[in-house]
């Protein structure tokens, strides 16, 4: 919304202080103003009122005219003129020799054979409307001479609040509810609005009018009549411009400036058209034609004015064609009413039209506005045109009353709002300022909040110490920290370890986070042939390509390793990021967090890739739970898992995920050489297993002794089973040495360690252990590698 | 006789001379010096020799084979040494000047500015709770005292799911559940609640270089019986100080948000031109950062505590906007991008 402040002067007097610097204070104290503060007017310079003494056609030009123009410096001067509506005797804006408008200075200037010593300005060029269809033409007596911008209000500094900064605040849609803000900002008195007493028209008929819907909270109308002039005073019409409105007539106009000024939407109809309004709903959906000649479909939950049964209006966002105000019209009815915020802002969704009426009225006007902007309307009207007859006594109706809004609080509630000292005066001082009736007894305030603020704004105790506290300056608080109790803070153990873990990733394994979506994206999944498994959809995605959430974030990764095998031959990439696995029994949705690994590899072979994964688990497991993973085959049931090497990850028997291969059909989709491998473990319930403490084993001082037994055998487990079962505790470790194929199958080495804490061990015991261990495995068909 | 011993000290000598490796000097120990070196081979002609000249000649083949002894150890020594130095010189100069091979991970950028700002509110004490990404209605809006026809409600900004409940459209919608796990530590201990949640939050909204569907906030909350608007600004200062490694000016200007009363858009000086004004501030001189408040009383009832006996703050800060500031990504879409050009290169930052 834009701001006059020439209009904001109207009621409040600025005099020595620093207009700008009130508007940056009004930014921190009322509403976020925009940067760019517009200085109108301040790009002309010495435009004066001239009359047109003369006017001869150009003997070569069917466009130019010569004319003779008195600018009031006694003598005629010579001015070539393009504009079509000159005439003589018509008072004009004129540029003489030596005037500014914008860069160009005016000077004498040939034109089509003819020294032009100056210029008959549009409206647009000085900068008051849009108008450049021809020169102004002044029809207010003013003398030659005289500036235009003493003559009119030109100068003036318009600035932008940000309408969104102001949806709480239904009073600062007008000048008038800002300019009390500026003035309580500034310490200064707020002027009260000049209009007429209503009520010596008390004794004129009634207008047939009934509110029939409660959705209607007050309505008022009364009728005039003889309205003889149709064009805005050029002040009215320059303040409707800079705030960002079109000048249509003076009625439009009039309804528009009021608005403006008093945030009270109007509307004048045609007296002929509305004998009987009625205020209602209609039971069916209907078509009606607004004024600017669109055809809207209204339904039955649309608010209607209407004469009758016709309707007229939809209520609070436009009125209808038919009724407006036209050519012949001689009696209008002047509409000033309230309605239901949230019936007209549902409106205007359904609508889709959203208009400067329908964005006041969704903030909750204050109902005691509409008879105060009928009388202030009245007042400027007769103004302008002094033969207008009020036809009507005003007739309001109220269907609805905001309850008056009574606070108490004391001194001390603001001292431990504030947390600094704000003393009884200036609390006093600020709410009066901003219209609240304030009485203080000791250092109880018992408080009256205003009409204006009492319709959903100001409701409680803590919203009067926002207006203590803004008015105050929140640039003036001293700031302390708080004087609480210390306790101890004991961090989450899922959330530290969950750092922990992005640490041994970064750290140790070079392992890069990324994040993600949490919903499944149908094209890349697409792409690389990865099934969208049924989950719980978005209702109301605007992209259809995201509407199911995903279970699991491995296709996720896959996709985004898809989009980086350029980056390097080999990286590794993880997320600690959330799922969904379907709903609980309680229809709520099955969230889990999980960490997903995948690491991509062209050096590596698939078996040693799959094995680093598996040592990355095994020292995330062993560094934050001191513990060893075991694993178990699982069959493969997505789309995207190698159906062999899948296996679950367990801890203490517990599952925590699983670990396997990207299945061959996707993994080449990715790339055709590398190998991809990834995991995915649930990490809370990782973070819910025991943490086994550090045990501490003094270190023998004696010699100890290592065995390197080889046996010819597939798989490790049927071994390190053989060694666990010997249940010796001289073995202090058992390490994988290598492993290796040749004529009689795979071989696995393995080294023993074995000491003794007291004694020096012999030969004879270890190897009574080492061979018996053989001997068990020989049994199950594993034998020993000579 | 003593003519054979100089003669034979001069021989050892000049062979010593011409010996250039470790092996040749063993031989002519072996020769000189052996079982049957030409040294012990000189004691085997004494038998001719009267007592006192085999007592003088027996000395002088002693001192011959001392003599001999050390200088074998010395030419050994000097062949080491010069071995030592062969060795040393032939060692290449390696060129160190090639680029490093850092092989190193990442983090992504929203976790190093989240540690910062965890570390900053837990060396004050406060919690760092987790929070779930899907919230019911009540959790999101309800509790937070944003009415049902309230904008932030509309269909188009928030993602609703097929059972009714939502991916939460901003962190505050963890602040119910926060006073409820709180609340009786304070109303029984005297303990204040202090705790940040950071969190990952959805709009349903078209993305651009400015607006992204999936980004990160942190909130954070402080209740007890006196927590003021003095202290809310005092916390919000030191945090953006600490975060930013600099004294960092803040300033408030109202702002509504139906969870709070009363409510604040928080300003920080511009850091790229420190309140002078430039373009990244739109010549102001101010970047907005963050929205915050006094809690509403509402809120608290709704989350078991008595607005009347305590107060307190909350701020909702874009993390992303945070990390977007702190490290100059101007399209925030390269944060989910999953662009490892783009997000490789954060590396730790605390």
């Amino acid at each position: 919304m834009f701001l006059s402040m020439n209009w904001i002067s109207d009621f409040v007097d600025f005099t020595g202080l620093d207009k700008l610097k009130l508007i940056s204070q009004f930014s921190l104290s009322t509403a976020e103003v925009e940067n760019e503060i517009f200085f109108k007017g301040s790009d002309i310079d010495g435009i004066v009122v001239a009359e047109i003494k003369e006017v001869n056609d150009h003997p070569d030009s069917k466009k130019l005219h010569l004319l003779k123009v008195d600018a009031g410096n006694g003598e005629l001067i010579d001015v070539v003129c393009g504009a079509p509506n000159v005439r003589v005797g018509m008072k004009t804006a004129f540029a003489p020799v030596g005037a500014r408008i914008g860069e160009i200075t005016i000077a004498p200037r040939p034109l089509a054979g003819y020294t032009s010593y100056g210029m008959c300005c549009s409206e647009k060029e000085i900068g008051i409307s849009d108008n450049n269809d021809g020169i102004m033409d002044i029809t207010d007596d003013l003398a030659n001479g005289t500036l235009i911008k003493d003559a009119y209000e030109v100068d003036d500094i318009i600035f932008e609040v940000d309408n969104k900064s102001l949806t709480n605040r239904p009073d600062l849609w007008g000048h008038y509810g800002i300019a009390r803000e500026f003035a309580a900002i500034a310490g200064r008195e707020l002027k009260s609005l000049d209009s007429v007493d209503l009520t010596k028209y008390d004794s004129l008929p009634r207008i047939d009018m009934k509110i029939e819907d409660p959705l209607c909270q007050r309505y008022s109308c009364l009728q005039v009549e003889n309205i003889t002039k149709n064009v805005s005073p050029v002040n009215m019409r320059i303040r409707l411009f800079y705030c960002g409105m079109r000048s249509i007539n003076l009625l439009a106009d009039l309804t528009n400036y009021l608005m403006l000024e008093m945030g009270q939407p109007m509307h004048a109809f045609d007296s002929r058209k509305v004998e009987k309004l009625r205020i209602k709903r209609f039971e069916a959906p209907h078509m009606f034609r607004t004024l600017d000649g669109v055809d809207r479909n209204c339904d039955e939950n649309t608010l209607m004015i209407c004469n009758d049964n016709t309707p007229v209006a939809i209520a609070g966002i436009m009125g209808g064609l038919d009724s407006e105000i036209v050519e012949d019209t001689t009696r209008l009815t002047l509409e000033s009413a309230t309605f239901d915020a949230v019936s007209i802002r549902k409106s205007t969704v359904r609508l889709a039209h959203r208009t400067d009426a329908s964005q006041r009225y969704e903030k909750c006007l204050d109902p005691e506005l509409t008879v105060p902007a009928i009388a202030r309307f009245v007042k400027l009207l007769t103004d302008i045109d002094s033969g207008v007859q009020v036809v009507s006594s005003l007739t309001d109706e109220i269907a609805y009353s905001y309850p008056t809004r009574k606070l108490t609080f004391d001194k001390k509630f603001v001292d431990r709002y504030t947390g600094i000292e704000i003393d009884n005066d200036t609390i006093v001082k600020t709410l009066r300022a901003l219209g609240f009736t304030v009485e203080t007894e000791a250092d109880t305030f018992n408080v009256t909040v205003p009409s204006w603020r009492a319709t959903k704004d100001v409701t409680m105790k803590a919203d009067i110490i926002e207006e203590i506290t803004r008015i105050y300056g929140y640039d003036n608080f001293e700031i302390n920290t708080a004087a609480v109790p210390l306790y101890p803070v004991r961090a989450a153990e899922e959330k530290t370890m969950e750092e922990k873990i992005k640490d041994i990733l970064v750290k140790r394994f070079s392992l890069h986070e990324l994040h993600s979506y949490v919903w499944a994206y149908y094209d890349e999944y697409k792409d690389l042939g990865i099934e969208i498994e049924d989950n719980i959809k978005l209702v109301n995605a605007t992209n259809p390509n995201i509407e199911t959430i995903r279970k699991s974030i491995v296709p996720t990764q896959l996709c985004q390793v898809k989009a980086n095998t350029s980056y390097a031959p080999s990286f590794g990439v993880f997320e600690v990021g959330r799922v969904v696995e379907g709903l609980k029994e309680d229809g709520l949705c099955k969230e889990e967090k999980k960490l997903c690994i995948t690491l991509f590899d062209k050096t590596k072979s698939v078996e040693e890739l799959y094995i680093y994964l598996r040592d990355i688990l095994a020292v995330i497991t062993d560094d934050l739970r001191h513990a060893s993973l075991s694993f178990e085959a699982i069959e493969a049931t997505h789309s995207y898992e190698h159906p062999r090497n899948l296996n679950a990850i367990c801890l203490n028997g517990t599952c925590l995920g699983t670990i396997g291969i990207v299945h061959p059909v996707i993994s080449k989709k990715i790339d055709k050489k590398a190998a991809i491998v990834f995991a995915e473990i649930d990490v809370k319930a990782f973070s819910g297993e025991k943490n086994n403490s550090i045990k501490y084993v003094e270190p023998s001082k004696y010699p100890e002794m290592e065995i390197d037994v080889s046996f010819v055998s597939d798989k490790y487990a049927p071994i390190g089973k053989a060694i666990e079962e010997a249940n010796c505790p001289l073995i202090k470790s058992v390490k994988l040495l290598d492993t290796y194929v040749d004529d009689s199958g795979k071989s696995i080495t393995v080294r023993i360690l074995f000491s003794h804490g007291e004694r020096t061990l012999t030969k004879d015991e270890v190897m009574e252990v080492v061979d018996s261990i053989i001997a068990k495995l020989d049994a199950q068909g594993i034998p020993m590698k000579k | 006789m003593s003519e054979k011993v100089t003669a034979l000290r001069d021989e050892l000598v000049s062979k010593l001379n011409a010996a250039t490796d470790a092996a040749a000097v063993d031989a002519l120990r072996v020769e000189y010096l052996g079982k049957n070196g030409s040294i012990t081979g000189l004691l085997k002609g004494m038998k001719d020799l009267s007592i006192e000249e085999k007592k003088d000649f027996g000395q002088k083949v002693n001192v011959l084979k001392e003599e001999a002894g050390k200088l074998i150890a010395d030419k050994f020594e000097e062949i080491k040494n010069a071995e030592i130095i062969a060795e040393i010189n032939s060692m290449p100069e390696f060129d160190i000047s090639t680029p490093a091979n850092l092989n190193r991970g990442s983090y992504h950028p929203i976790t190093l500015v989240q540690r910062q700002c965890e570390k900053v509110f837990k060396s004050m004490g406060f919690h760092v709770e987790d929070y779930s990404e899907v919230v019911t209605d009540y959790e999101c809006f309800e509790a937070l005292n944003i009415p049902k026809h309230h904008p932030a409600r509309d269909m188009q900004d928030t993602y609703y799911l097929e059972n009714g409940q939502l991916l939460k459209s901003h962190t505050s919608a963890a602040q119910n559940a926060i006073y409820k796990k709180y609340k009786d530590a304070l109303i029984n201990e005297g303990k204040p609640i202090k705790a940040i949640f950071p969190g990952r939050c959805f709009r349903n909204e078209a993305t651009d270089a400015c607006h992204e569907n999936t980004f990160f906030q942190m909130e954070g909350v402080m209740v007890d019986k006196n927590i003021s608007i003095s202290n809310l600004i005092f916390f919000m200062k030191t945090m953006l100080s600490e975060v930013f490694q600099k004294d960092i000016k803040v300033r408030l200007r109202p702002g509504f948000f139906p969870f709070v009363e009363p409510g604040f858009e928080l300003d920080i000086s511009c850091l790229i031109c420190g309140g002078d004004g430039c373009p990244s501030c739109k010549h102001s001189g101010w970047l907005e950062l963050c929205p915050c408040g006094m809690i509403h009383p509402e809120v608290l009832k709704a989350g078991g505590i008595d607005p009347e006996e305590y107060t307190g703050f909350a701020f909702g800060l874009g993390l992303t906007r945070l990390a977007m500031m702190k490290y100059g990504v101007k399209d925030i879409r390269d944060l989910n991008s999953g662009s490892l050009k783009a997000l490789a290169q954060f590396t730790d930052d605390e």
